[in-house]
């Protein structure tokens, strides 16, 4: 085994033996389990980022094959089935890999310091690491069956996280989000077998690189493939199981689905639907910007008039993600690469949200926007962090965000004809829209009289250790969006190549 | 080929280094905060010198940033004479602008994110004016935008600050909108976003004609957005609720030029373009009056200087209309000069007397002669008396439009005379009602004027009379106010205020192909002869009416003269208020309808369609709740059932 296979391994695999250690350990050790686990979780974002090192520097397009993972792994797993545990890494996944890592790093560490009501904290901490393996697994996979089981594993911690530790109404969102979820991974099941059946293989390099399907079973494929990511990324109007979620999903299980969870959808649609599916996800490419751009326009309204703080952030994903559906559907290699910077500029920036939403409920015991006000005059420094953050959201140039917006509009226009051009106008004027509901928010929580009393305004060193790489992120990835996009360039070309 | 073009790269970084170190500050360290900051200004202003003073010839260049597909951004400059001396002016402004804010917010708790949100301006102002690309403009544009945003909210124990912060973004956003889609369009056109590229595609007529319009129309909406043109102009006479220098800093050299100097700078792209200059014609000669009666009724010292910014960009956008390029980057750095000092200067008397209404002043040149003076200098100026800066500028402007053929430009010259009456009634209404006649009791307590009247000492100084660090800025930039204007004496002038042909700039194109900017052929700004006689006997005109009012009661307000369309001008033709009722609350009201649709129509479809399986599965389990004969019954019937399908279909095997 090769080390760059043995680091695909160790990414999976720490996380997965922390998670049981911090089971296994004796019930009195509490603190000492949520270290143990938050060092697993560091180990598994180091060997992620490892990841980077060994990859292999050769010129892919020369090879000719779509997809060309900078290392992978392939074991038998079920023969007779035809079954194999295969996994790989490339420039489309890693920066998303790395992304779920760190973040759920972060929360580990975070909840070292904090855990919110509802159970304990190394639970906590043990359901973050099974669900990361999930995720991880979800974007390592070049196997379809193994890309499924990846898929679903997340559903369950994610799902006892929201009702265990979340808000008041945490078991009706729990549910709806499982239920949802798992309409849509019924459909993502049998398109996964309709694929295999007719191919032969669940080989995602293969696939891709093949013609093994033909068009009407691309176009059966597709359907059900893109019900299944439209409800996880969410695609309107397949949405409404995200705010309330979100909402009531403590500030980490906030944190993680908004920040990585929902990418698995948007990866799903480009690994699998521009890749296994091309003449599919073509045809319905318009269907796809329609719907991105309603949900780009609707999200930013409803956020306009919301009027609780982390359900508008819950809803400003819905536009956010559109953005990102948006140059999914052009199906160009522009349009794609804004996907992807708009995925991880998403995770960086909404988590730090998130983090900061958790942080102004705690204190000030209300997340209404109508009871906060004035906190740049209590708590200064959480008041320009939100600023920062906000700021960063609504798609500033110069920060991370800005990137993909623009480049979603651009690889609209590059489309040309009528209907494109149509959405990308409707899609800037969405971002104007952002923009307007973010200096709502800030007005109505930073702006003003002091409102409320906060129980301790500052901010203390665990927040401060989990959200400054988010900050700084956000903008490194403003100033140098090639962090992410160098490494993606080829092989966006390469796949875009097999779009009829 | 030499060029400075990394040095050049440096220019824009120097100030953002500054405002990066100084947000990591804690709030309350002055005395660090204010030492990055001017060095951030000062320092940005060397590097400016030093590029213009070696400057030989336009050059550019580029570092890739990122590559979109076949669409690459790269971190450019290209940089010529105009550039530098708009440049210049931003320096300098910047400057002024930290040194005078280290005396004029000496009690803020906020100082060093003040201190850095203004470097960061600066530096945005000069990445916009250095850009060589089109998406790294757009960053600077941008920053821009959000800076004045949160420069505007400082102030907070002004209620009125965070709704006029929001305001300025929000309106320029939505003309940003345009400006997005102008951008998108030439850089998708050209095939690239660096500005040589595109504008080579333009003048080699490789964008089609619909193409360029729209996107020119886009770009004007932008520029509309940002340097406050009719009907986007609501924003800049609120903006003033951020701290008075902050007005000084988006009013003359930042923000506002922005938009000006984008058209300058992307001029063939709004020239090829069918009858977009025409619309910029119109916008400004309508934003020009607009202004200029919104100025006259204006109470507020600080509100007749904002709506005399708008009238006076109308000005340089109406000399762009005309092709007189170099006349409207001409006025732009006079602007900037006499605007910063007459707001610098404005901060001065409000500090003073404690209160930014016109009321509350009066008699203020013997308690702040040096302010006076200097001030007088800049109103003078932006009447446009010569032989002071505005003068030439101006006239430069509307003997451009004199001397063009068509309606646009006769338009231009219409509104452009007609408002140099407005300006100077206006100018002289402020400069009478502030330093002149009797001193009038403020309406704030314990303002050190007041204290100096009860006690009835002229001898003892006002404590806030002038701070020295407040003083030497204003008086500093009385200098080019008075002096700018002989410029246009200079030979070399005229040519730096003009886009080079594209073929002489250096590391940019190959030779050929490119057919020169299509500007007014030979521009001038200078021609002595009868012709100067109207504006002045315009600006004469004014002054004499606003003179003759005040003379018959000193202590009245000269705008009754305006009589029953006083209110409507006080109110600026109640644009706001239009803006209001068809923008903002429908839009609100859009919002509100489409979340209860969202919550009501599409998640009730998913909540019923729950609570509805919930309903089917319990119907079910009452069905199977069924006595034993009835189970049995069920089971014999489904076999047998079962059994005729089979016979039936089965009967093949």
């Amino acid at each position: 085994m090769s080390a760059g296979q043995m680091l695909l391994v160790a990414t999976l695999a720490v996380p997965a033996l922390g998670a049981a250690v911090v089971a296994l350990l004796p019930r009195r050790i509490e603190q000492g389990a949520r270290v143990t686990g938050t060092v697993a979780a560091a180990l598994a974002f180091l060997a992620s980022a490892l990841l980077y090192l060994g990859r292999d520097w050769s010129p892919m397009i020369a090879l000719g094959t779509p997809v060309q993972p900078w290392y992978q792994l392939q074991l038998d797993w079920v023969p007779w089935l035809n079954l194999q545990f295969h996994l790989g890494v490339d420039g489309i996944s890693y920066p998303l890999v790395v992304l779920t890592t760190l973040l759920t790093f972060l929360c580990c560490l975070f909840t070292i310091y904090r855990v919110p009501e509802g159970g304990r904290g190394r639970s906590l901490v043990a359901l973050l690491l099974v669900t990361e393996v999930g995720i991880v697994g979800t974007f390592l996979a070049f196997d379809l069956v193994l890309f499924f089981i990846f898929f679903e594993v997340v559903l369950l911690p994610m799902f006892a996280i929201i009702a265990f530790w979340g808000g008041e109404r945490r078991r009706h969102a729990a549910r709806k989000f499982a239920f949802y979820t798992l309409f849509g991974s019924v459909l993502l099941l049998v398109g996964v077998f309709v694929v295999v059946g007719s191919a032969g293989t669940a080989d995602i390099v293969a696939l891709t690189a093949g013609e093994a399907l033909t068009r009407p079973i691309q176009l059966t494929a597709f359907t059900l493939f893109a019900v299944a990511f439209a409800v996880k990324s969410p695609l309107w109007p397949l949405h409404t199981w995200l705010p309330d979620a979100h909402t009531e999903a403590p500030t980490v299980g906030s944190v993680i689905l908004a920040g990585v969870l929902l990418k698995m959808g948007t990866y799903g649609l480009i690994r699998i639907g521009v890749g296994v599916t091309p003449e599919g996800i073509a045809w319905a490419a318009p269907v796809l910007g329609v719907l991105a751009v309603a949900a780009i326009i609707i999200g930013a309204l409803v956020c306009l008039a919301q009027t609780e703080l982390k359900r508008l952030i819950a809803y400003s994903s819905v536009g956010h993600m559109g953005f990102v559906l948006l140059g999914i559907a052009t199906l160009s290699v522009a349009g794609l690469q804004a996907a992807l910077i708009g995925n991880i500029a998403h995770g960086i920036i909404t988590g730090l949200l998130f983090f900061l939403a958790g942080a102004i409920k705690d204190r000030a015991h209300t997340g209404e926007l109508a009871r906060l006000g004035g906190l740049r005059e209590n708590a200064p420094v959480l008041a320009g962090l939100l600023g920062f953050g906000a700021i960063a959201s609504l798609g500033l140039p110069g920060l991370a965000g800005f990137w993909g917006e623009i480049f979603a509009v651009v690889a609209a226009f590059q489309r040309g004809d009528t209907l494109w051009v149509v959405l990308g106008v409707a899609a800037a004027v969405g971002a104007a829209l952002t923009a307007a509901y973010f200096l709502r928010l800030l007005r109505r929580v930073t702006h003003g009289p002091a409102a409320l009393q906060l129980t301790a305004p500052g901010l203390t060193r665990p927040e401060l250790v989990a959200w400054s790489p988010l900050v700084l992120l956000a903008l490194a990835l403003g100033l140098l969006p090639a962090l992410v996009l160098g490494m993606a360039y080829d092989p966006v070309t390469a796949l875009a190549g097999v779009v009829p | 080929m030499t060029t400075h073009a990394p040095l050049a790269m440096l220019l824009p970084a120097i100030p953002f280094a500054a405002a990066l170190v100084t947000l990591l500050l804690p709030q309350r360290s002055r005395a660090v905060a204010a030492t990055l900051g001017i060095a951030g200004a000062a320092g940005a202003l060397a590097l400016t010198l030093v590029l213009l003073l070696t400057f030989d010839q336009p050059y550019g260049g580029y570092v890739e940033l990122v590559r979109f597909g076949e669409l690459a951004v790269s971190f450019g400059v290209r940089v010529d004479t105009a550039a530098l001396l708009v440049a210049v002016a931003t320096g300098v402004v910047a400057l002024a602008v930290q040194v005078y804010s280290v005396s004029y917010l000496h009690d803020d708790q906020r100082y060093a994110p003040y201190a850095a949100q203004v470097s960061l301006f600066t530096a945005a102002m000069l990445l916009v004016l250095v850009a060589g690309d089109l998406i790294v403009l757009l960053v600077g544009w941008e920053v821009m935008g959000i800076c004045s945003y949160l420069l505007i909210a400082h102030d907070r124990r002004l209620p009125a600050a965070p709704g006029a912060a929001v305001k300025a973004f929000l309106v320029t956003r939505v003309g940003d909108v345009g400006f997005w889609l102008g951008i998108i369009l030439l850089g998708v056109g050209a095939g690239s976003f660096r500005i040589a590229d595109v504008l080579a595609a333009v003048t080699a007529g490789e964008i089609s004609g619909t193409v360029l319009t729209v996107a020119a129309l886009g770009l004007l909406a932008g520029v509309a957005g940002k340097s406050a043109q009719f009907p986007l102009h609501t924003w800049l006479p609120d903006a003033m609720a951020g701290p008075t220098p902050i007005s000084a800093l988006i009013h003359a050299a930042t923000m506002v030029a922005a938009g000006i100097y984008v058209v300058f700078r992307l001029y063939p792209v709004f020239s090829g373009a069918t009858g977009v200059l025409a619309v910029l014609g119109v916008m400004a000669a309508v934003t020009m009056l607009l202004g200029a009666l919104a100025a006259t009724a204006a109470e507020d010292i600080k509100r007749v200087l904002a709506w005399s910014t708008v009238s006076q960009l109308a000005y340089m956008a109406g000399a762009l209309a005309i092709g007189a390029t170099a006349a409207a980057l001409f006025h732009l750095l006079t602007h900037a000069a006499f605007k910063a000092l007459l707001f610098l200067g404005a901060g001065i008397v409000i500090h003073a007397v404690g209160t930014n209404l016109m009321s509350g002043m009066g008699g203020l040149r013997r308690a702040l002669p040096a302010t006076f003076w200097s001030m007088t200098i800049g109103l003078a100026a932006l009447v446009g008396l010569p032989p002071l800066a505005g003068f030439w500028s101006k006239d430069a402007i509307l003997y451009a439009a004199s001397g063009t053929a068509g309606w646009v430009a006769a338009l231009v010259f219409a509104a452009g005379l007609a408002t140099v009456v407005v300006t100077a009634w206006y100018a002289t209404r402020l400069w009478l009602r502030t330093f002149f006649g009797a001193p009038r009791p403020s309406s704030q307590e314990g303002s050190p004027l007041q204290a100096m009247a009860v006690s009835g000492d002229p001898s003892s100084k006002p404590v806030h009379g002038a701070p020295p660090l407040m003083l030497w800025p204003v008086v500093a930039l009385a200098v080019p106010s008075a002096l700018l204007g002989f410029a246009a004496f200079a030979e070399a002038f005229v040519p730096w205020l003009q886009t080079p042909d594209p073929v002489e700039w250096a590391g940019e194109y190959v030779a050929g192909a490119q057919a020169p900017v299509p500007v007014l052929a030979e521009q001038e700004l200078l021609h002595i002869g009868v012709f100067m006689v109207v504006p002045v006997a315009a600006v004469a005109l004014g002054i004499v009416l606003a003179w003759a009012m005040w003379r018959r009661d000193t202590a009245a307000d000269p705008a009754r003269l305006l009589g029953p369309v006083r209110p409507v001008f006080a109110h600026a033709f109640y644009l706001d208020q239009v803006q209001h009722a068809v923008v903002v609350r429908p839009v609100t009201a859009f919002a509100r309808a489409v979340r209860r649709t969202d919550e009501v129509v599409v998640d009730g479809a998913v909540e019923g369609t729950g609570r509805g399986t919930l309903g089917i599965g319990a119907l079910l389990a009452r069905a199977h709740r069924g006595a034993v004969p009835r189970a049995v019954a069920a089971v014999l019937g489904g076999a047998l059932l079962f059994g005729i399908v089979a016979v039936t279909l089965g009967g093949a095997w």
